[in-house]
Formats: C-alpha cells, sequence, structure tokens
C-alpha cells in the first residue's frame, strides 16, 4: 500500500494531532500492532489475502451509481454514489474488519474484542470472528443497545458476546472506554479492533488504509463512467471519519477536488449536537490527541445525534489535521436534515441510507448549490438504513 | 518535589516501607475531601495522591469510575482541586501529588497548570495516559515548575523501556503489579513478586513503589518487598463510599474509622 501523503509521521502524528497517549500496560501491545502492521503492509501475501477477502467476501469492488433522480431533483451537478451500502453487513465497516482480523490472525491472538454505536462495526467484527471462529465481545452502549436493536440481535447471531455498557453516556464514548479497559486487562490475547480512525497510533493510519479501497475504486469507476478520475467535490458524513478518510484519501493531493465532512448537527449547532470539527476544541481522548466536545475544565462532554454511529464527541487525528489545513471543509446537517435525506434518496433513487450517511445526503440541497450542472460530486453511501427502521419510523 | 523526595529518602533510611494513598478530589462530596485527607494524614500516609476527576478514566476501575464520577456530579473543578490541596499543604508536610488524565491539565495550559499546582503546594504529578512517548511537554513544565513527574511502568514493560522510564522520571517511578485496571485482584502473587524483583533490579535512580490491587497489610507487605513500599487507592475509595453511603453514623466516626482503616493498612494492626 503505498502512501499518497507522508502522514502520520513516525510516532503517529499528524501535525499537532494523534500519538499515543495510553496506559503504560497497553505500549507493547501497541508497539507489538505497530510492527506486525508495518510488516504486513509490505508483505505481497497480505495484500493477496486481504484483496480475496474483500472480492470473493466483502463483495468488492462496489458500484459507482449515478443518481439520475437525485440529480434532477436538486437541479445542480451529477451526483454519483460510492455505494458502500451494498458490501456485506450493509456498510463500510466491514474492509476495516477484514483487515484487522487477518492482522490478528497473523499475531496468533484469539481473543477479539471491539466497541461499536450503530452496531454496524460490531455486526462487522462479529462477521469476519465468526468467518474465522474467533472468540468475539463487543462492548455497547446501553442507549445505543435500545434504539440499535436489530443489529445487537445480529451480533448474538454471529456467535458475539454483546456487553452493555452503563457508565456515562452508555453510548459510543463509553463502549470505547470498556474496550480499552478489557484491552488493558487482557492484553496478553486480545486485539482490540477498532472501528474508526481514531485510537492511538497506529490504529488511525491502520484503519485509514484498509478504507482506502473506496477511493481508489472511485477514481478508477469515475474514469470509465466520466472519462476523468477525479470529481469536482466529494462528500461524506463524519463521525469518528473512517468512511470520510477512506474516499477523501484518493483525492487528498489532487488540490482542484473540493473535498466536504459532513459531521451531525443533532437538533442544532447551539443545542445538543455531535459537531466535534465545527464546534469542538483540541484535546485528548481515547489515545490520542484531536478536536474533542469539552467543557472549559477539559471534561468531554455529551455528543447528540439522531443517528447512533455519529454520537460521538471525539473524531480521527487525521481530520483534525485536515480541518486545520483547509483541505477538507467540514460542515454539518441536523437531526432534521438527515431524516429529510432518508426520505430523498429513499424516493428518488430507490435507496434506504443509513442515518450516519443521511447526514451527507441531508447536507447537499444546500451544500451543492453552488455547483454549475456540468461538474461532478461523488458522495460515499457508507451504509444502508435496514438498522435504522424503527427510528426512521417515527419521523414518517 | 524536595518534600517528596526526601520523605521518600527518609522512608529508605529507616528501612521502612513509604506508604502513598489516593483519594479523589471532589469525593465523596466537596466538603469532605480536606477532612479525609487529614485522617489519612494522621493515619500515617507518608505521601498522598490527590485525584484529578475526568470524565473518561480509561485506566481505572469501578472503585475510582464511581468517585470520579460522583465528584464531577458534585461540581469540583480544578480550582477547587487546587483549594484543597493549598489548604491540606499548608498544615501538613506531607508531600501531595496530583494524579489524572492529561485532557484537563492540556485544557488547563500545561504552563499555568504546573505553576497553580506549585503555587498551591503539590511535590508532583502522574499521569495515567501519558506515558513516555507523550510525555516530554508535560515533564519539562513540570520540572520548570519544580514538580516532579513519576511515570509508571507494568509487568509487560520490557527490560530496556523501564530503564528507559527510570532515566525519565523524577521522584519515583510508580511499578502498576498487574496487567488490570485500578481496584483488579491481584492474581497469582509469584508473578506479582518475579515482576516486582525484575523490576528492582532496572529502576536504579529512582525509588520504586508498588500499586493496583492493594487492599490490605498483608497485600501491602508482600509487593512491598521488593519495592521502597506501595500505594492503595480502590480499596480506601470503597471504604469511604460504604461510610458515607451509610448514613447512620455521625461524620466524626467516618474520619475515625478511615484513620484506623489507613492505620492498619501500614501497622496490620486492626485496633492501633
Amino acid at each position: 500500500m503505498e502512501k499518497t501523503h507522508p502522514l502520520p509521521d513516525e510516532r503517529g502524528h499528524f501535525g499537532l494531532y494523534g500519538g499515543v497517549f495510553v496506559p503504560e500496560t497497553l505500549i507493547p501491545a501497541i508497539e507489538e500492532l505497530r510492527k506486525a502492521y508495518g510488516a504486513a503492509r509490505k508483505n505481497p501475501a497480505f495484500r493477496q489475502e486481504l484483496d480475496a477477502m474483500l472480492t470473493e467476501y466483502a463483495g468488492r469492488p462496489t458500484p459507482l451509481t449515478f443518481c439520475e433522480r437525485l440529480t434532477t431533483a436538486l437541479g445542480g451537478p451529477k451526483i454519483y454514489l460510492k455505494r458502500e451500502d451494498l458490501c456485506h453487513t450493509g456498510a463500510h465497516k466491514i474492509n476495516n474488519t477484514i483487515g484487522q482480523i487477518l492482522l490478528a490472525r497473523r499475531m496468533g491472538k484469539t481473543r477479539i474484542i471491539a466497541e461499536t454505536g450503530a452496531g454496524q462495526h460490531g455486526v462487522a467484527t462479529a462477521t469476519v470472528c465468526a468467518r474465522f471462529g474467533l472468540q468475539c465481545i463487543v462492548y455497547m452502549g446501553e442507549e445505543d443497545v435500545g434504539r440499535q436493536h436489530l443489529n445487537v440481535l445480529r451480533m448474538r447471531l454471529l456467535g458475539a458476546d454483546v456487553r452493555p455498557v452503563s457508565s456515562g453516556s452508555r453510548t459510543l464514548k463509553d463502549a470505547t472506554n470498556e474496550a480499552i479497559r478489557d484491552w488493558v486487562t487482557n492484553v496478553h490475547n486480545t486485539f482490540y479492533i477498532i472501528g474508526s480512525v481514531v485510537g492511538p497510533h497506529p490504529y488511525p493510519m491502520m484503519v485509514r488504509d484498509f478504507h482506502r479501497v473506496i477511493g481508489d475504486e472511485t477514481r478508477l469507476q469515475l474514469h470509465d463512467m466520466e472519462g476523468r478520475p477525479t470529481p469536482d467535490a466529494v462528500v461524506a458524513c463524519v463521525g469518528g471519519g473512517s468512511n470520510a478518510i477512506g474516499l477523501f484519501y484518493a483525492f487528498l493531493r489532487d488540490t482542484h477536488v473540493r473535498l466536504y465532512g459532513v459531521e451531525a448537527a443533532g437538533e442544532g449547532l447551539n443545542g445538543r449536537h455531535a459537531a466535534t470539527l465545527t464546534k469542538g476544541s483540541p484535546g485528548i481522548l481515547h489515545g490520542a490527541m484531536s478536536y474533542l466536545l469539552q467543557d472549559e475544565e477539559g471534561q468531554v462532554q455529551l455528543a447528540h445525534s439522531i443517528s447512533a454511529g455519529l454520537d460521538y464527541p471525539g473524531v480521527g487525528p487525521e481530520h483534525a489535521w485536515l480541518r486545520d489545513t483547509g483541505r477538507v471543509h467540514y460542515a454539518s446537517a441536523t437531526d432534521a436534515q438527515a431524516i429529510e435525506g432518508v426520505k430523498l434518496l429513499a424516493k428518488t433513487e430507490g435507496i434506504i441510507p443509513a442515518l450516519e450517511t443521511a447526514h451527507a445526503i441531508g447536507w447537499l440541497p444546500d451544500g451543492i448549490r453552488e455547483m454549475a450542472r456540468n461538474e461532478i460530486v461523488v458522495v460515499n453511501c457508507s451504509g444502508r438504513g435496514d438498522k435504522d427502521m424503527s427510528t426512521i419510523a417515527k419521523h414518517l | 518535589m524536595q518534600r517528596l523526595r526526601e520523605r521518600l529518602a527518609a522512608c529508605i533510611r529507616r528501612r521502612e516501607k513509604a506508604m502513598g494513598l489516593f483519594m479523589t478530589s471532589g469525593f465523596p462530596d466537596p466538603e469532605s475531601t480536606l477532612a479525609i485527607l487529614r485522617e489519612m494524614d494522621r493515619g500515617g500516609a507518608d505521601f498522598i495522591e490527590l485525584g484529578m476527576p475526568f470524565s473518561d478514566p480509561l485506566a481505572e476501575g469501578l472503585p475510582i469510575q464511581r468517585s470520579s464520577e460522583r465528584a464531577l456530579q458534585g461540581g469540583v473543578r480544578m480550582k477547587d482541586t487546587f483549594n484543597t490541596a493549598a489548604a491540606f499543604c499548608a498544615e501538613s508536610n506531607t508531600p501531595l501529588l496530583l494524579m489524572g488524565y492529561a485532557n484537563p491539565i492540556r485544557q488547563y495550559g500545561i504552563s499555568a497548570f504546573c505553576r497553580d499546582a506549585r503555587a498551591a503546594g503539590i511535590e508532583g504529578l502522574i499521569l495515567a495516559d501519558v506515558p513516555l512517548e507523550e510525555h516530554l511537554p508535560f515533564a519539562s513544565e513540570a520540572a520548570a515548575a519544580d514538580l516532579a513527574s513519576v511515570l509508571l511502568i507494568a509487568p509487560n514493560t520490557p527490560n530496556d523501556r523501564i530503564r528507559e522510564i527510570d532515566k525519565a522520571a523524577t521522584g519515583f517511578v510508580y511499578a502498576v503489579s498487574i496487567t488490570g485496571l485500578t481496584g483488579s485482584g491481584l492474581g497469582a502473587i509469584q508473578q506479582v513478586e518475579a515482576y516486582l524483583k525484575r523490576a528492582r533490579d532496572m529502576v536504579r535512580e529512582h525509588p520504586l513503589l508498588a500499586g493496583f490491587g492493594i487492599r490490605t497489610h498483608e497485600d501491602a507487605v508482600r509487593l512491598s518487598r521488593h519495592t521502597d513500599g506501595f500505594i492503595v487507592g480502590s480499596a480506601l475509595i470503597e471504604k469511604v463510599e460504604t461510610l458515607w453511603n451509610d448514613g447512620s453514623k455521625p461524620a466524626k466516626t467516618h474520619l475515625e474509622e478511615i484513620r484506623r482503616f489507613v492505620r492498619a493498612l501500614k501497622n496490620g494492626d486492626e485496633d492501633a
């Protein structure tokens, strides 16, 4: 996997951000992971194994779909969707869990743990654990266990032990705390499959590398369909930021491509929200320095989003860096805009997106208003919305 | 950090194991912390770690997690912690350290934090999520303010890294006794002892103290066989939690019980 830009540095820093803010007990495990991943990413056999799994098991490449009726409805640029919702398990998350499980096997780890918010990463982890016969424990906030019940059932059917977390906000932040505590306690035999581009180095880099296939495929597909590899704009939702980095990474050096990350504005940016890059400030959480929703005492604040997958007060350190450098523009969409996004895509294209994805869709009417009809925008359709039907039903 | 250094040196000279005790600032309520610190001192603490509550304490087991949550709900702020520290340090020579997580300090401003901590009489800092890799910005400001920056080692820390940590730390080296959270069980004692013996061979420049999982005087004796002393946190927090949740007795008897508990930790004499 060649690099297209030289970050992070050796110590896992993206400018000010990233690093390894973890208890000493985890340092040997992180060091072991850093070395194992460093060897694997250069090893053609690992690459082959990964590619075969992505093709034969996950269903890659995913299509790039031209949205004719959505384009007409919005009256602006040509809109394409990168169809990560068509991946096995229904979201992009499987790209990363396949990569990490192959690494865990190489490292001889027998016990897999994960955190999950919406349950998509939990399902993707439980899936690959079932595929390879490994023990799987998923930490999930009690609040999310309630609102994403279908995914809890899927994980249990796949053989995972889903452990509800009742501390703090009882959502993704606290599920992550609990997963890290498990890792500290069981570090000798446990591999922690982190679900986003967050956590201590090398996770933000490694998870990005496993998802960059999204953008790499998009370039090739766009070239075939439009005769050019780069669109004029790229849009993705951002919680921790894994699907966004996966799509953005292939276009970072093409400075004429405008990149938009859409955060969850919840009830509005002056109310409860999860717009970390828009409204937060630099801080340290879950092993890395990045942007954070925090009070003036440095206590982490509760995030809020209608979408459990975006309901997180932190964000990946590479996004923090991309925000500060201005390479990516971070915008936001409210709960209401997300619901409108679901309806819009369902009615114009026959695609029901996940509530996370729906933030990117819901942002489009405002976000692309200035764009010309001959321009092209690619939106990452990061997941499908079946899991969210009970939440969506309340707003129909 | 002179007081901390002298206190630990004095313990070592007397061939006495140093006892460090942890208490969360603002726990069980904002008014009681100072009174509890006084009893810990009278009960025989050689130094005290005052915990700075954090919303996401990832190295902590349930007792300290609960204490942090309760303290934050009670509205404790960094300036309250400094005030408590200043009040304690004005009346006692027992060294006081602050223990916690990086983010509240970063948010306060590392330099301003170290200056204000020193002004309150604090002797040193222990940060659970700042390993050697991220230590420098904190350590340099701490040094400039004459604060010790204690570093931790764990049972899975390789020998050469322990030596590096010994070189980079000031004050003492904190040997986490188990691969686990605060308040966990100690597990197989032979393993713990073998690790502490190995650590003792590597840590040559600083006092070495063992913590995590120590609940009784017997635990303390066993874990300080190869070290210069021991640190107790969760067991004391649980004691306070139990006492304060039981509304049947007056606060004065709670405080007496804390002192008795602390004496017993140090001396093993329940009736002391």
